[in-house]
């Protein structure tokens, strides 16, 4: 039996993985992926207290967490595409029409 | 036993999730993050959510990746920030993981055969409640309770899929 905490744990640094990847990468594909990882993080969390509580609601909130993240995927990288036909690169900081 | 399939899962988990961020070519970070992600689907199987790690296998490491490493594909991406040592970093580390993980595997299978407490089918951590997390118990929560929430994700699903054909059609 692994407590509770521990899951929280690796939950959390998962997240926190995640965090980094985001403000550290300069590649808009590995942004993206860390934010994947940051909602898998939180999925660990969900499924960790719905075995702790002994109830599914956690679970059924993975699942509507998993459907949101691949309309999000699908339309983000769709996006990515529109933008590397436009700007011909994938780092984040030379995609800069809105700066000022 | 738990405990130490944890503590194997979760410690393959953070650092697939620190090489995402160590490694310069996308392709490769892709491919850490399906480690993270199945390492996941097992510790959500130590957790009873049968199969919310069924479809963690499925969806993300199989459709949400899938799409990813397409599109990395596609783009040609981090052509330029190519490090030679990228590949031997996944060698060196990946070969023997896997030689580890087989024997980790087999090693359990052949201790604990024949053991019902350990089976696939059933859930691992959670005894006298043998319909928690399993499709059954799901659907009659998803189907009756959160009935409108799925339909509405069906109509979500729907308007990713024109916005993606829309966004990611070539200009005429």
């Amino acid at each position: 039996m692994v407590p509770l905490s521990y899951y929280l744990i690796l939950s959390a640094i998962l997240f926190a993985c995640g965090v980094a990847g985001f403000l550290i990468k300069r590649n808009i594909i590995t942004i993206f992926m860390s934010i994947e990882l940051m909602l898998n993080a939180v999925n660990l969390t969900f499924v960790a207290f719905a075995a702790e509580l002994k109830s599914l609601s956690g679970h059924i909130f993975v699942f509507f967490v998993m459907v949101v993240a691949a309309a999000e995927a699908a339309v983000g990288l769709a996006i990515i595409i529109a933008v590397f036909r436009t700007r011909e690169t994938l780092n984040v900081d030379r995609v800069n029409l809105l700066k000022l | 036993m738990h405990l130490v399939l944890f503590l194997i899962f979760g410690a393959l988990c953070v650092g697939a999730a620190i090489n995402l961020l160590a490694q310069k070519h996308p392709i490769n970070s892709a491919l850490s993050l399906i480690v993270v992600m199945g390492s996941l689907a097992l510790l959500y199987l130590l957790l009873g959510a049968e199969f919310v790690a069924a479809i963690q296998i499925i969806v993300y490491a199989g459709a949400i990746m899938v799409l990813f490493v397409f599109v990395i594909m596609l783009l040609n991406a981090g052509e330029e920030e190519v490090l030679p040592h990228s590949s031997r970093v996944a060698v060196s580390l990946g070969v023997p993981g896997l030689i580890l993980g087989l024997a980790i595997g087999i090693w359990v299978i052949s201790r604990y055969a024949g053991l019902d407490r350990i089976s696939i089918g059933g859930p691992m951590l959670l005894n006298g409640t043998e319909s928690f997390g399993n499709p059954t118990s799901l659907a009659k929560l998803l189907f009756r309770d959160f009935l409108l929430p799925f339909e509405v994700t069906s109509v979500l699903i729907l308007i990713a899929i024109l916005g993606a054909v829309v966004l990611a059609r070539r200009e005429e």
